[in-house]
């Protein structure tokens, strides 16, 4: 399973499973979002496999 | 894994930016970031190479990559942080403090940042401030847009610096553009650009050489850097319109990309064409009673306002300069 992490939340979803569409089954936009692994930027292409543990980050600030 | 590549040079990519069609890795990234930054600084006639510039500094990701991308472009670029004072339960500004200062020592160890502590200055913090304030109750963004705006253009004025630089990008940009179409308003539209040009005495030349990257951009461009930013939002910004506004304008780019800068392009472009010429600012400016910045209204200004019957120390700028 992957571990996905984005602010205070934490789960887990199934591998062979793109970056976009791990974000877009997550019910974020993948326009506002980045993915980090292993503290390395990904692209939102990137297939993630079983045992990959991920750190999405909101990119959007305001105010 | 498998992913897309950079189109350079063939490694993994570490984004692909849909509206350009374009996928780079770490070092194409950075280089890409850093042409197009001087691109736009010399299409929109920022300022020359040999102009100081001030970098108002935020501890956020906007900010500090661009002051990065402009210390790395060899600019002569100075930082400004502004201490508001905001705690909001997570010592928001205290924290962002320590990101500006440690870009510093990890980066730039010999760049210099400008520090003003805006509590330390006038005896009150923005929330204190907002607190008693009509402008302010409630909720003290419109304290602080005016404090910011008014502290940023003195310091900038006062220490002799050619130009004040912000690090809006695109979305923040189309985000304002998107609130002042849907209301029409059409004074604020007119003076809407990349460039806002010292056109009267007390006013600091202002410009945002990252309004033509996403924001996504801007915040890659930290993390491949190993930027440490402040990830946290304002506590006061939670709710804020701008965010629902660039949530809306987000929704269309995930459904055609390049929506968002089309948007913002064929506006400065139908700007270029004279659309808006009516609408320019023909406001006459006085010089505010007590500080001499420009001023709509005859005796002080908005910001000299918020502190009447309120004891401010007259004895400088109150900037620290650390590193």
């Amino acid at each position: 399973m992957i571990k996905v992490t984005y602010r205070d939340k934490k789960w887990e979803v199934p591998g062979h499973i793109t970056v976009r569409d791990l974000i877009v089954k997550a019910g974020l936009n993948p326009e506002t979002i980045l993915a980090v692994k292993n503290g390395k930027l990904i692209n939102d292409g990137t297939l993630l496999g079983d045992e990959d543990d991920i750190k999405l980050i909101a990119v959007i600030s305001g105010g | 894994m498998k992913g897309m590549r950079c189109r350079k040079c063939g490694e993994l990519a570490v984004i692909n930016m849909r509206q350009h069609r374009l996928a780079l890795c770490e070092t194409h990234f950075v280089e890409w970031m850093r042409a197009n930054t001087q691109r736009f600084i010399e299409k929109y006639r920022m300022f020359k190479p040999d102009e100081r510039v001030l970098v108002a500094v935020s501890g956020g990701k906007d900010s500090l990559a661009l002051w990065d991308i402009l210390l790395a472009l060899g600019y002569n670029a100075d930082g400004l942080y502004l201490g508001l004072g905001i705690d909001g339960g997570i010592g928001y500004s205290d924290s962002s403090r320590v990101c500006a200062e440690k870009f510093v020592r990890d980066f730039w160890p010999d760049a210099r940042l400008h520090v003003l502590d805006v509590k330390g200055a006038y005896g009150e913090s923005i929330p204190e401030v907002a607190q008693r304030s009509n402008r302010g109750r409630g909720k003290p963004c419109s304290v602080c847009g005016l404090i910011k705006r008014h502290e940023m253009n003195r310091i900038a004025y006062d220490l002799g610096y050619d130009v004040l630089t912000t690090g809006h990008n695109l979305d923040d940009e189309a985000a304002v553009l998107w609130g002042n179409t849907l209301h029409w308003k059409t004074e604020y539209l007119a003076r809407q650009a990349p460039v806002l040009p010292a056109d009267r005495p007390g006013f600091a030349r202002k410009v945002k050489p990252l309004c033509r990257f996403y924001e996504r951009e801007t915040a890659a461009y930290a993390l491949v850097r190993g930027i440490d930013y402040i990830y946290d939002e304002c506590p006061f910004a939670v709710g804020a319109t701008s965010i629902t506004y660039k949530e809306l304008l987000n929704q269309m780019e995930k459904d055609r990309p390049g929506a968002k800068l089309d948007f913002y392009l064929s506006f400065l472009r139908a700007k270029e064409d004279g659309l808006l010429a009516q609408a320019g600012t023909s406001t006459d400016l006085h010089a505010c009673d007590r500080c001499g910045q420009p001023t709509s209204a005859p005796g002080l200004c908005a910001f000299c306002r918020l502190w009447e019957g309120h004891t401010v120390e007259d004895e400088g700028p109150h900037v620290v300069i650390v590193g």
